[in-house]
C-alpha cells in the first residue's frame, strides 16, 4: 500500500524548547493511524506542522508525492488535509449548516459579482452545497438541528459538527484531535464506530491524537508514540501494548515494574 | 527544493517586501540628498535630537501606561491618551491660579511638584475608573468588545473634559525661572528640557525599581506570565489590574505635566496625538516591555524631529514638518510588518497576538 | 446575617444614590441640562434638561429597587433612598456653589444651571426641600412601577417613551404633516401653541391614553390576532407583504415632497452616513476586522469626485467631467486604498489593526491637508465648485433632488450587501470573524478574503463620499476627521454588528436624532461614546441583532426562492 504522508525528521522548535524532534511517520493510504504519548509530547503540535499553522524548521512533510512544507494552511486543506481540534473550535456564532457551507468553500467557486448578480451557476453551486449540507447532517447524525448555532449545541453534537465540518471539503485524509475527549463509554463507542465507517465508507486516511487507549488499541492500524517530541516507539497495537519504553513515559521510570497494566 | 522555495513565498510578502524596499529607498535618498546640500548646521541637527530626546521622554512615560496594562490584559487601552488629558488639563486650573499668587515664581520646586500631584491624581481616578467601567466587566468577552468600550470611554472622558473645562486652548503659565538655557558648544538645551528629561528619568527608574523589587511589582509580572496561576498562587488579579491602571495612569498624568510645560498649551482634544505616538513607541519598544517603552519612546521622539527634515528636505517636499505625523505612523505600520516583537520584544506566540 | 442583609441593601441604595449623583451634576456640569433646557417637553411645564435630571433618577432609582428577592417593601424603601440620595448630592452641589466660585473651573456652572436645578424657586431653603421631595416622588414612582405587573410595566414605560418621542420629534412631525389642514388642527392642540415646544399637558395625557388603550387591545387581542394572521393561506402572505413594500417604496419616492428642503436635507446626510454603515458593517460585522480609518476611503471619495469634476479655483487636474464620469472613478480610487491599507495590515490582528488603520485615516487626512499635495488638492482650502449629478438636463443640485440619488446608491449597497451576506464569500467573512486560524485551515484563503472586504467597504465608503462631495459642491480635509468613523462605527454597533436592518435604523437614530436636535449635536459624541460602553456592557449584539438565517425547515422555500428569484 502507498503512502499517502511521510514525514521526514521533522523538527520544531519553540525557543529553547523542541516539540518535535527528527520525527519521521510514514502514514500508509486508507489506513488509520494514532499518534499517543504523555501530555505535552509533541503530538498537536505534530499536526499543526502538518497542517501548515507552524512552519518546522527541519525536515519535509510530503503529502500525495508533493511536499506541502511552507504551504498556508488553506493551501493545504485544498490539497486534502482536514482537521479537528482537541478544544473544539467550532464557528460558534454561525449554524451547524453554515458551519458545513464554510466547511465547503474550498470546493466552491462564487466570488463577489456572482453572488451580487445572482448568475445561474452561483445558484446552482449555492443550491447544491446546501443540500451536500443536508446530507452531511444526516450522515453525522445531525439531522433537524441544522439551524441550531453551533455554540448551542450539545458536546457531543459539537464533536460531530466539527468532523462533518473537516468532512465538507471532501478531504484525502483527516486529522481527528483527541475525538472521545470528554466523552462517556457510550457515546465514546459510537465515535469510534463512526471513525471506522469514515474510512471504510468513504475512503479517507485517519491520523488520529487519542488518550483513551482502549479506542486507541481497537481502531488503529499503526500506532506512533510520542515523548518529549521523539518518537520512542512504533507498530501495530500489540507491538506497543509489550512495548516497556512506552509503558516507562506513561508511569514514569521506576513504577513501571510495580504497576499492572 | 525549488518547489518548496516557491511554497513558502505568497502574495503578501511579495507586496511587503515591495513597500518596505520603496519606503526605506526613500529615505535613503532622501538623507542621502538632505546631507549632500548641507542646508542645515551641526547645531542645528544638535537641537533636533535634543529636542527629540525632550519630546521622546514624554511619550515614553505615556508609552509605559501602554506597555503596563498591555503586559497584564493583553489589550491596548484605547483611552490612555485621554487619562494622560485629564490630568494635565484639571492641573491647569492650579497652575493658573498659583501663577495669579505668584506661589509658581516664588516656589517653583514646590509649585511643580503640587502640579504633578494633581496630575497625577486626577489621571489615576481616571484610569482606575476606565479600568472599573470599560474593562473589569468584560473580562471574559470576546476581544473586540473591551476595545470598543475603551474606544467609547475614550470619547465620554473627550467630551465630559469638553463639556466641564470649555473647548478652548488654556496657555499654561510660563514659569521665569525655567526660561533660558545651558549650552556646550554646538550643544543648547533649554531648561524646560532639562526638567523634562531628569524627571521623565527619575519616574522611569522609579517605576523600574517598583516592578522588579516590591512585592506588588513581582505580582505584577506574575499576572502578566498567567493570570490563571498567579490567581491559584494567590495573587488577587483584579487588585494587581488596578494597581497596574493607576500605575500607568500616574505616569501619563507627569508625562501630561511636562508636556503642558513644555508647549504650554491644553485642551480636551490634547491627548489624541501623543497617545498615538506613545503608542507607537510602545509597539516600536516590543509591547509588553518596560525597557522597551522607555528606549521606543526616545527612539520616535528622534525620529519624529530629525525625520521630516532629514528624509523629505531633500526630496524638495514643502513644509516637511507637516508630515511629522504621517512619519511617526508609517513607522509604526512598519514596525508591526516587519518586526511586530518590537526592538527589544520577544516575539509573541501567534496566539498572544 | 439577618443584620448583615438589612445593612447591606440600604448602604447598596445610598451608594447608587451617590453615583447617581455624581451623575446628574456632572451631567450639570458638561452643560448638558442647561442647554437641554431650552426644549420643553411638556410646554411650559416640564424642560429637556429636567427631564434628564429625572431620568437619571428614575433609572438609579428603578436599578436600586432591582433585588427581586427582596419584599416589595424592602425594594421601595430602597428606590426611595436612592432618589432622595441623588436630591440630596444636588441639594449639596447647589449649596457649594452658592459660596464658591465654580465657574472660574467649570464653565458650565452658571447662574441659570443653579436656577434650573433649584426649580426656579428663589428662597433657598423652600428650593432645597422641593428637590428632596421631587427626588422622593420620582424615586418612590419609578420603584413602585418595577414592582407593577407587566402588564402595566409597559404601559407606563411604552407611554413615557413614546410621549417623549413626540414632543422630541415634534418638529419633524410638523413639517411632514403641514399639508393636511385638519391634522394640522389637532397638532396645534396637542403641542403647545406656536413659539412654545413641547405637547401640551393635555396632549400629554391623550397621547398616553392612546397608548395605553393600544397595548392594552394588544395584551387582550393581540395573540388571537396574530395567530389569525398566521393562519392566512400563503398567498394572501405574500400579497400583503408585498402591498406593504410596496407602500413603503411611494412613501420613500415621495419623501422629499413632504419632508421639504430642510428635512431633506437631514435625510441625504442620514443616507449617506446608512450608506457608510453599510460599508463599515462588511469590514467590521460581517468579517470582524476593526477598522477605525474607514473615513479615509470617504475623504478619498469625496476628493476623487473633486478633484475630477471641479470648475472653479486653481487646481492642478483640470478635467472638468461630469458626475456620472467621475463617480466610477471615485469608488474605484476608494477600492484600490482599500487594497492597499489591506495588504500591509492583512497579518495584523484586533487592537493593532484598530490602531493602524486609525493611524491610516490620519495619514490619508493630513496628507491632503499638507502643503506637499497642496497644488493637487487646494490644502486646507480644499476644492469648490464641484458638479452635481445630472439627470437628462435636469440638474440635480438641491436636497429635495439629491435625494434621489442617495437613496438609489442606499438601495444598491443593500442589495450588495444582503446577496453578499448568504453566499460563499460572506460565509467567509464571518467564519474569518469567528476563527481566523480555523478558517483559514478550512481552505479559506486569507489573504482574498480580507482583501475583498477592506475593497467592498471601501467602494461603499468611496460612493457616499463622492455624493457628499456633490451634495455640498465643495470638500476639505476638515470633514474627515476619526470622528466620522466613530459615529459609522457607533450606528453599526448599536443597530447590531453584520445585521443590515440595524445599520438603517442605527443611521437613523444616531445620524438623524442630532442632527434634529440642535441641543444633541453638541453632546453627540459624549452620547455615542456612552452608547457604545452601555452597549457593549448590556447587549454586544445590538439592537436589532444579526438574523439567523434558518436553512433547514424552509429548505423548499429557500431552493424555490433560489431558482425561481
Amino acid at each position: 500500500m502507498a503512502n499517502i504522508l511521510t514525514a521526514e525528521t521533522v523538527t520544531k522548535r519553540f525557543g529553547g524548547l523542541t516539540a518535535v524532534n527528527t520525527l519521521s511517520i510514514e502514514i500508509p493510504e486508507r489506513s488509520i493511524y494514532s499518534v499517543i504519548g504523555p501530555n505535552g509530547a509533541g503530538k498537536t503540535t505534530f499536526f499543526n506542522c502538518i497542517t501548515g499553522f507552524y512552519k518546522p524548521e527541519e525536515g519535509d512533510i510530503v503529502f500525495n508525492g508533493r511536499s506541502i512544507l511552507g504551504l498556508s494552511s488553506d493551501q493545504i486543506n485544498i490539497r486534502g488535509i482536514s482537521r479537528t481540534y482537541q478544544n473544539i473550535r467550532l464557528f460558534s456564532n454561525l449554524t451547524a449548516i453554515e458551519n458545513l457551507l464554510v466547511g465547503q468553500h474550498p470546493l466552491m467557486k462564487a466570488t463577489l459579482f456572482g453572488p451580487i448578480f445572482g448568475t445561474a451557476a452561483t445558484k446552482r453551486e449555492e443550491k447544491a452545497a446546501l443540500e451536500e449540507s443536508l446530507r452531511l447532517l444526516n450522515f453525522i447524525g445531525l439531522a433537524k438541528k441544522g439551524d441550531l448555532l453551533a455554540r448551542n449545541l450539545p458536546y457531543g453534537d459539537q464533536r460531530r459538527l466539527e468532523i462533518g465540518r473537516a468532512l465538507a471539503s471532501k478531504p484525502k485524509m483527516l486529522l481527528l484531535d483527541e475525538p472521545t475527549a470528554g466523552m462517556n463509554p457510550n457515546e465514546t463507542e459510537e465515535m469510534t464506530k463512526f471513525i471506522r465507517h469514515l474510512r471504510d465508507e468513504l475512503g479517507i486516511t485517519i491520523l488520529l491524537i487519542e488518550h483513551d487507549m482502549r479506542v486507541v488499541m481497537g481502531i488503529s492500524e499503526k500506532i506512533t508514540v510520542l515523548d518529549y517530541g521523539e518518537k520512542i516507539a512504533e507498530g501495530t497495537p500489540k507491538d506497543i501494548q509489550g512495548n516497556q519504553r512506552v509503558i516507562e513515559a506513561y508511569l514514569g521510570r521506576g513504577t513501571a515494574g510495580q504497576v499492572n497494566h | 527544493m525549488r518547489q518548496r522555495f516557491l511554497n513558502r513565498i505568497n502574495f503578501t510578502d511579495i507586496a511587503l517586501g515591495i513597500i518596505g524596499t520603496a519606503l526605506v529607498g526613500l529615505i535613503v535618498v532622501g538623507s542621502f540628498k538632505t546631507l549632500a546640500e548641507g542646508n542645515y548646521t551641526t547645531r542645528q541637527w544638535l537641537d533636533f535630537v535634543v529636542f527629540g530626546i525632550a519630546q521622546g521622554s514624554i511619550y515614553a512615560l505615556i508609552a509605559l501606561g501602554y506597555t503596563l496594562v498591555y503586559g497584564i490584559l493583553r489589550m491596548i487601552n484605547f483611552a490612555h491618551s485621554e487619562v494622560f488629558m485629564a490630568g494635565s488639563f484639571t492641573a491647569y486650573f492650579a497652575a493658573a491660579s498659583m501663577a495669579k499668587s505668584g506661589f509658581l515664581e516664588t516656589n517653583t520646586f514646590v509649585a511643580v511638584l503640587i502640579l504633578f500631584a494633581i496630575a497625577m491624581a486626577t489621571s489615576t481616578a481616571i484610569g482606575v475608573l476606565v479600568e472599573r467601567v470599560a474593562y473589569r466587566p468584560l473580562r471574559r468577552a470576546p476581544r473586540l468588545v473591551p476595545l470598543i468600550t475603551a474606544i467609547g470611554a475614550s470619547f465620554v472622558l473627550q467630551y465630559t473634559f469638553k463639556g466641564l473645562y470649555g473647548d478652548q486652548f488654556k496657555a499654561y503659565p510660563e514659569i521665569d525661572t525655567l526660561k533660558g538655557s545651558y549650552t556646550w558648544g554646538d550643544i543648547n538645551i533649554t531648561k524646560v528640557q532639562v526638567v523634562v528629561i531628569l524627571s521623565a528619568a527619575f519616574l522611569m527608574l522609579l517605576l523600574y525599581l517598583y516592578v522588579q523589587f516590591t512585592k506588588t511589582g513581582k505580582a505584577m509580572r506574575a499576572v502578566a506570565e498567567d493570570k490563571d496561576v498567579a490567581a491559584l498562587m494567590g495573587i488577587d488579579v483584579d487588585a494587581i489590574i488596578v494597581r497596574t491602571f493607576a500605575l500607568g495612569a500616574a505616569l501619563a498624568g507627569a508625562a501630561g505635566i511636562l508636556y503642558a510645560i513644555t508647549f504650554r498649551q491644553v485642551n480636551f482634544f490634547m491627548g489624541f496625538i501623543p497617545g498615538i505616538k506613545a503608542f507607537t513607541a510602545a509597539v516600536l519598544g516590543g509591547i509588553g516591555n518596560i525597557p522597551g517603552a522607555m528606549l521606543g519612546g526616545i527612539f520616535l521622539g528622534l525620529f519624529e524631529s530629525i525625520g521630516p527634515i532629514l528624509f523629505l528636505d531633500g526630496l524638495n517636499v514643502p513644509a516637511p514638518y507637516q508630515l511629522k505625523d504621517v512619519i511617526a505612523f508609517s513607522m509604526l505600520v512598519l514596525v508591526l510588518l516587519f518586526r511586530p516583537s518590537g526592538i527589544l520584544g520577544e516575539r509573541l506566540s501567534r496566539t498572544k497576538a | 446575617m439577618e443584620q448583615e442583609n438589612t445593612t447591606s441593601w440600604w448602604l447598596t441604595a445610598i451608594q447608587l444614590g451617590l453615583i447617581g449623583g455624581v451623575v446628574a451634576i456632572l451631567a450639570s456640569l458638561i452643560g448638558m441640562v442647561e442647554s437641554f433646557h431650552a426644549r420643553d417637553i411638556i410646554a411650559g411645564q416640564i424642560s429637556m434638561g429636567e427631564t434628564l435630571l429625572l431620568l437619571i433618577m428614575i433609572g438609579f432609582a428603578y436599578s436600586s429597587s432591582r433585588n427581586e428577592q427582596s419584599p416589595i417593601s424592602t425594594r421601595v424603601t430602597s428606590g426611595v433612598i436612592t432618589g432622595v440620595t441623588i436630591s440630596l448630592t444636588i441639594v449639596l452641589f447647589v449649596m457649594l456653589g452658592a459660596v464658591v466660585n465654580l465657574r472660574s473651573i467649570f464653565v458650565n456652572a452658571s447662574p441659570t444651571l443653579y436656577k434650573i436645578l433649584t426649580l426656579e424657586i428663589s428662597n433657598t431653603a423652600l428650593a432645597y426641600v422641593a428637590i428632596v421631595v421631587v427626588g422622593a416622588i420620582v424615586s418612590l414612582a419609578a420603584s413602585l412601577v418595577h414592582g407593577a405587573t407587566p402588564f402595566w410595566k409597559r404601559v407606563i414605560s411604552s407611554g413615557f417613551f413614546i410621549v417623549l418621542l413626540l414632543a422630541l420629534l415634534q418638529d419633524l412631525i410638523r413639517i411632514t404633516l403641514t399639508p393636511f389642514p385638519f391634522i394640522t388642527e389637532v397638532l396645534s392642540w396637542m403641542f403647545g401653541r406656536r413659539g412654545q415646544e413641547g405637547l401640551s399637558i393635555l396632549g400629554a395625557i391623550v397621547v398616553f391614553l392612546i397608548v395605553a388603550g393600544v397595548i392594552y387591545n394588544d395584551a387582550k387581542h393581540g395573540a388571537a390576532r396574530r395567530a389569525r394572521r398566521e393562519a392566512l393561506p400563503e398567498a394572501t402572505k405574500r400579497t400583503r407583504r408585498w402591498v406593504s413594500w410596496g407602500l413603503l417604496g411611494v412613501f420613500l419616492l415621495i419623501w422629499p415632497r413632504i419632508a421639504g428642503p430642510v428635512l431633506s436635507d437631514v435625510t441625504n446626510s442620514v443616507g449617506l452616513y446608512i450608506l457608510m454603515g453599510l460599508g463599515l458593517n462588511i469590514v467590521v460585522g460581517y468579517a470582524g476586522l476593526l477598522d477605525l480609518g474607514y473615513v479615509a476611503f470617504y475623504a478619498l471619495g469625496a476628493f476623487t469626485m473633486g478633484v475630477l469634476t471641479t470648475t472653479g479655483g486653481e487646481i492642478f487636474f483640470d478635467v472638468r467631467w461630469t458626475f456620472w464620469e467621475a463617480l466610477p472613478f471615485a469608488v474605484i480610487v476608494a477600492v484600490l486604498a482599500g487594497i492597499m491599507l489591506g495588504i500591509p495590515v492583512l497579518k495584523i490582528r484586533g487592537d493593532y489593526l484598530a490602531i493602524i488603520t486609525l493611524g491610516f485615516g490620519e495619514i490619508i487626512r493630513i496628507m491632503f491637508l499638507s502643503d506637499f499635495l497642496k497644488p493637487y488638492f487646494g490644502g486646507s482650502f480644499g476644492i469648490v465648485s464641484i458638479a452635481s449629478p445630472t439627470i437628462g438636463g435636469i440638474v440635480l443640485d438641491s436636497s429635495q433632488t439629491l435625494y434621489y440619488v442617495i437613496l438609489a446608491a442606499c438601495f444598491v449597497a443593500l442589495f450588495v450587501a444582503h446577496r453578499l451576506r448568504d453566499s460563499r464569500i460572506g460565509r467567509a467573512w464571518k467564519a474569518i470573524r469567528e476563527d481566523e486560524d480555523v478558517a483559514q485551515a478550512m481552505g479559506i484563503n486569507l489573504t482574498a478574503t480580507k482583501l475583498l472586504a477592506f475593497a467592498t467597504g471601501a467602494a461603499f465608503g468611496g460612493l457616499s463620499g463622492a455624493i457628499f462631495a456633490a451634495k455640498l459642491s465643495t470638500v476639505y480635509p476638515h470633514s474627515f476627521t476619526l470622528i466620522t468613523s466613530i459615529n459609522v462605527l457607533a450606528l453599526i454597533i448599536v443597530g447590531g454588528m453584520g445585521s443590515l436592518p440595524g445599520v438603517i435604523v442605527g443611521g437613523l437614530l444616531l445620524a438623524g436624532l442630532p442632527e434634529l436636535l440642535r441641543e444633541f449635536s453638541e453632546y453627540r459624541l459624549l452620547i455615542f461614546g456612552i452608547l457604545l460602553i452601555v452597549m457593549m456592557l448590556n447587549k454586544p449584539e445590538g439592537f436589532l441583532p444579526e438574523a439567523v438565517h434558518k436553512r433547514e425547515f424552509h429548505e423548499d422555500e429557500n431552493l424555490s426562492h433560489a431558482a425561481g428569484g
